[in-house]
């Protein structure tokens, strides 16, 4: 008898339960955008920016409404910088609900996971996974420029502005970024007024001291030195650069920003460094000084290239979800199918650029700005 | 006393391999009644491939007593080899055949390594295993890093930098792109054929502990000298007992390779630490236990996952977890105060047992 009673009870109230959920979600049915990136390990520092500047762009969108009058759930994810990290938080945000991905943040992981979003149907932008593969298939779109771009943007640049006769590189050949960024660059170095003279390379289990490398451009002469690479490492070889007394232009891709706010560099060094990269915390554009100004109320710190991404993923998901009438009541494929479509016909003015348009690829077709490092801030070339 | 220790031994042995079977059983049962998750269905098949690489390791540094410090490098040897098997005949073979080649293919190409590692290193005595396995392991990640291979009509072509590979690049299609490894393998591998990798590698290294040679390998980890002086050929037993456990450690790599489109050579995923996680999965499951070793396993790569929900902090708790372990599992008065606590009755058989193993 006791037991009977017991199980009605624990039955009537699953049901009350299950019927509150129900009429909870029913009534306020929320957009789900999940987020993937290092947020521990040696890569933290881009995953944690792509995370908060997805912050801010979702608590701007759910302040003036949400996306077609729904409000957004955000929830990020921490992969470690490991493929197979990535698929089991992909997995946890799939358990969550998550509708759409903003992520990953990397290429790898993002190469991964969208192995497992073309299966589920679900769409997927990823702010900076840059390697040509990434938007391998149609449900995968991605804000930042892709590797070969760069390579080719910045050979192009430094021919058709005669920056150089002599070029010499020097790359990370365990990355992907910088062997991608490298390739594409000497080959497009081939269609161009200038030639690459010395080329050496780094590995990650290597890149502390680059006298070595920087003694052959010394001894080459170059004109330029091309450095595909992120700033933690250029910033050593421009003073390593400095006490050898090798004086030449320094040339950096989208890697390079967040050079000048880190920690016990003398900005001295990088003094006429130029890099070609979409974002800078230091513009002075309103779109820009406005989202620096919240990051850092918000997180005490300057946001990045890959932060400024991410803000531009989110705000095209919802520029694409509002083409398209989408509403976070329908299946995840169908939000997937009217992304897809809505995403080729939106032109957004972002972070990373203005009338920002994509291609059935997946590619954006934004400007490459060219930036110089004067009196320790950024400031267009020319 | 001998009679009753075999007999003793393979019935441990037996309630290994019934575990297993248990857990397999009970992860299906589960998963067709809907009970699991996603995010811990995405965990079952690197489950698999941590715990047979803890039974592989488990059988160099507990049976032939010797510290390898390279085991990520012939996991990734296999994981490479059975990949770019596997892109090679990703249109011309059936999903099932291809893949239990590809598996061989990462056993075999990790054992010949295994085996011409061992040819010099375990003539020697000392600490010589672990010093070259680690240096070993990084020179693997590092010439995957910086090779391409492509295919074109022309065939196959091998270079160290891109832009030499001489391939047509319409038409051709990059197999291995140095750093950025091997993207799009076919995603072959599922549960059951990971648990049966598991399974059959538990078999084969528990069968071999159990026979002669496997009595000959222990006997040379214990006492070298003894065991040479009774004839037997030590540095032939420990290349069987080494190379064995590469190629299974190939196994497992062909597995994770297989289970994931993207395939890199990156420092965390197949460096130095990779080789040491798998060594504390053995050290934490009791050096020498082939079913500690696959438990400690499947808990410490479950445990960061399961904490996903404390965000920043998992990381800090897993280490005070494995920490915790460490002190537990080993500090002779917590074990005396666990084995008096938790089963009074079976105290007295252990530690008489355990007083017979010191002895």
């Amino acid at each position: 008898m006791n037991a009977k009673k017991m199980m009605a009870l624990a039955l009537t109230a699953a049901m009350t339960m299950s019927m509150g959920a129900a009429l909870v979600s029913a009534d306020d049915a929320v957009w789900k955008i999940g987020m993937i990136g290092p947020l521990t390990g040696p890569a933290a520092n881009y995953g944690t920016s792509v995370d908060k500047s997805a912050q801010i762009a979702v608590e701007e969108i759910n302040a003036a409404g949400g996306i077609n009058g729904y409000q957004i759930e955000y929830r990020g994810e921490d992969d470690e910088l490991d493929s197979e990290k990535s698929v089991n938080a992909y997995n946890t945000l799939k358990d969550w609900g998550m509708q759409i991905l903003d992520g990953c943040t990397t290429s790898g992981c993002s190469i991964a996971v969208s192995e497992k979003t073309k299966e589920d149907k679900l769409f997927q932008i990823t702010p900076s996974g840059s390697a040509d593969d990434c938007t391998k298939y149609d449900n995968v779109f991605r804000v930042c420029f892709s590797d070969p771009q760069q390579g080719i943007e910045s050979a192009k640049y430094i021919g058709e502005h005669g920056l150089a006769k002599t070029v010499g590189v020097i790359y990370d050949s365990s990355d992907v970024y910088s062997s991608g960024i490298e390739n594409a660059f000497k080959e497009e170095s081939a269609n161009q007024d200038f030639e690459i003279v010395v080329e050496e390379a780094f590995t990650a289990d290597s890149n502390s001291d680059f006298s070595s490398q920087l003694q052959k451009m010394v001894d080459a002469n170059v004109d330029l030195v091309f450095l595909p690479i992120y700033y933690t490492q250029a910033g050593t070889i421009l003073t390593q650069a400095f006490t050898m007394g090798l004086d030449t232009t320094f040339f950096g891709c989208d890697g390079f920003d967040g050079m000048l706010e880190m920690d016990n560099f003398q900005k001295e060094l990088a003094e006429g460094v130029m890099l070609l990269t979409p974002f800078s915390a230091s513009a002075t554009d309103e779109k820009t000084v406005a989202f620096v100004k919240a990051f850092q109320d918000a997180f005490d710190m300057l946001p990045n290239q890959f932060g400024a991404d991410s803000y531009d993923a989110i705000y095209a998901i919802k520029a694409a979800a509002e083409k398209q009438n989408l509403t976070p009541d329908m299946s995840i494929e169908e939000i997937c199918e009217g992304l897809k479509a809505g995403m080729v016909e939106i032109s957004i003015d972002g972070l990373t650029g203005t009338n920002m348009t994509w291609s059935a690829e997946g590619n954006p077709s934004k400007e490459p700005n060219v930036y110089v490092i004067k009196d320790g801030a950024y400031s267009v070339a020319e | 006393m001998n009679r009753k220790n075999k007999s003793k031994a393979s019935r441990d042995d037996r309630l290994t391999i019934v575990l297993l079977l248990v857990a397999y059983a009970a992860v299906m049962l589960a998963n067709s009644a809907g009970l699991i998750n996603s995010h811990m269905n995405g965990m079952l098949v690197p489950l698999c491939v941590y715990a047979t690489m803890a039974v592989s390791l488990n059988l160099v540094v507990g049976i032939l007593g010797e510290l390898s410090l390279g085991h990520a490098g012939f996991m990734c040897l296999g994981a490479f080899a059975s990949a770019f098997f596997s892109k090679l005949f990703e249109n011309t073979m059936g999903v099932f055949p291809r893949f239990l080649i590809a598996i061989l293919i990462g056993g075999l190409v990790a054992g010949i390594f295994g085996f011409l590692i061992g040819i010099p290193v375990l003539r020697l005595n000392g600490d010589y295993l672990a010093i070259v396995t680690l240096a070993f392991g990084e020179i693997i990640k590092n010439v995957i890093n910086v090779l391409y291979v492509g295919r074109d009509s022309a065939g196959l072509h091998f270079a160290l930098d891109q832009s030499k590979l001489g391939m047509d690049k319409e038409a051709g299609e990059l197999l291995i792109a140095g750093p950025q490894g091997i993207t799009g393998t076919p995603n072959d591998a599922s549960f059951t054929i990971g648990f049966a990798v598991l399974l059959i590698s538990t078999i084969l290294v528990l069968n071999l502990i159990n026979s002669r040679e496997g009595r000959a390998i222990m006997s040379i980890r214990d006492n070298r000298i003894a065991a040479g002086s009774v004839g037997i050929p030590i540095t032939a037993y420990k290349m069987r007992a080494f190379t064995m456990s590469a190629v299974i450690a190939g196994f497992a790599g062909a597995l994770y390779a297989h289970n994931l489109a993207s395939l890199i050579a990156t420092p965390a995923r197949f460096g130095y630490n990779m080789s040491i996680m798998f060594l504390v999965f053995v050290v934490l499951g009791g050096i020498g236990s082939t079913r500690g070793a696959i438990i400690a396993a499947v808990v410490l790569t479950l445990i960061p996952e399961l904490l996903r929900f404390m965000n920043d902090y998992r990381m800090l708790i897993y280490s005070i977890v494995l920490i915790a372990m460490m002190i537990i599992n080993w500090n002779p008065k917590s074990r005396a105060w666990i084995q008096s606590h938790l089963h009074r009755k079976k105290a007295a058989e252990t530690a008489e047992s355990d007083g017979r193993e010191d002895a």
